[in-house]
């Protein structure tokens, strides 16, 4: 568990050292995560100890958006005076979302196999 | 509160012990509901948590800023946890592949209704700029969409209890859209939520499958990096 914890941080840190350096918009976990997904191609798939620790972690990776999620106590304010707009914002927002991916992937991965037919 | 009580509570709000204790307590509570409730969206257990705390922490007087010391611990692991989606992403690998094209149609489509679907309707129901801007990054991941929000004028801490709200709504609709578009492919459900509903969407995505799962992953990490690279130059038109 400690060598693959290890690793993963040294992914993040050369993500971020690299995001911040060259001053891109993406934050450093996910170009580590991109760094992460090229070394695992290059040498053929994670080793056991990286995929159980991974898995672990990932499991309750819901777990992790609790304390950010806990700051709504310091905008009970803001939400309060503006709960409607963004209730309303929110939920069709995310609807929309969630429809438009989906029926733009269908329609792309549709046409494609009428081709093919 | 008697004296010693007095002076425990004052040693205890000071270590990060507390926050950290609470929140994995808070956690595994809600947690336990969740499967007691047969995994129902409904019951998403981040909300549980959260409310739990809120509860908590307002009805003891003890502020966002104490807890968040020890409960910084966690959050810290948001970081190596997105590095680890490396992993389900390589496992899946050749089916990503093999939907290049079904990918990037769904990211642009999926990423830009996010961001202006939020926006206008926010602003056509009276909400404030800050409030608008706030909104915009509202289906990326936290960090990403704390950078973001911070870039355009928005404000970082409200944009995360967004982000937040926005993961719980997707998880918890999206099993409904999905059976009643009658979408069964569990790579475009995984997707789309992955691009609705960031990391609390991949969570629950994990949940009811590997592929589902990977797929929400690939799509939390392509959605940040398009919103990020997007939505300053997005929020200027609108």
């Amino acid at each position: 568990m400690l060598a693959a914890l290890t690793q993963l941080l040294v992914f993040q840190l050369a993500g971020e050292v690299i995001a911040r350096g060259l001053d891109l918009p993406v934050p450093g976990p996910v170009l580590g995560m991109l760094f992460l997904f090229f070394a695992l191609l290059m040498r053929g798939g994670p080793d056991n100890e990286l995929r159980d620790t991974s898995q672990n972690l990932l499991q309750h990776l819901s777990l992790l958006f609790v304390p950010a999620g806990t700051g709504i106590m310091v905008h009970l304010h803001r939400v309060g005076d503006e709960w409607l707009p963004l209730l309303v914002a929110l939920m069709l927002s995310t609807v929309a979302t969630l429809v438009v991916t989906a029926l733009a992937m269908r329609l792309c991965q549709g046409r494609k196999t009428g081709d093919a037919a | 509160m008697t004296p010693r009580l007095n002076e425990l509570w004052v040693y205890l709000s000071a270590t990060p012990l507390l926050g950290l204790t609470l929140t994995l307590l808070a956690y595994q509570l809600a947690f336990w509901l969740y499967r007691r409730s047969g995994m129902n969206p409904l019951a998403n257990p981040v909300l549980i948590a959260v409310a739990i705390l809120v509860t908590l922490l307002m009805s003891t007087g003890t502020s966002y800023q104490t807890y968040f010391d020890g409960a910084q611990f966690v959050h810290f692991l948001l970081g190596p946890a997105t590095v680890a989606l490396a992993i389900p992403l390589y496992t899946q690998f050749r089916r990503v592949r093999a939907m290049f094209w079904p990918i990037l149609a769904g990211l642009a489509a999926g990423s830009l209704t996010a961001v202006v679907s939020a926006v206008l309707i926010a602003r056509w129901l009276g909400a404030s700029l800050p409030t608008q801007l706030s909104l915009a990054p509202k289906s990326v991941t936290t960090p990403i969409a704390m950078g973001v929000a911070e870039r355009i004028g928005g404000i970082p801490s409200l944009t995360a209890v967004l982000v937040i709200a926005t993961g719980v709504l997707g998880a918890v609709s999206a099993r409904w859209i999905f059976d009643a578009m009658r979408l069964r492919d569990p790579a475009i459900r995984g997707f789309s939520i992955g691009v609705a509903a960031h990391g609390i969407g991949t969570a629950r995505a994990f949940q009811v499958s590997e592929q589902s799962g990977a797929f929400a992953a690939l799509a939390m990490g392509l959605n940040g990096a398009f919103t990020a690279l997007l939505l300053p130059v997005v929020v200027g038109w609108l």
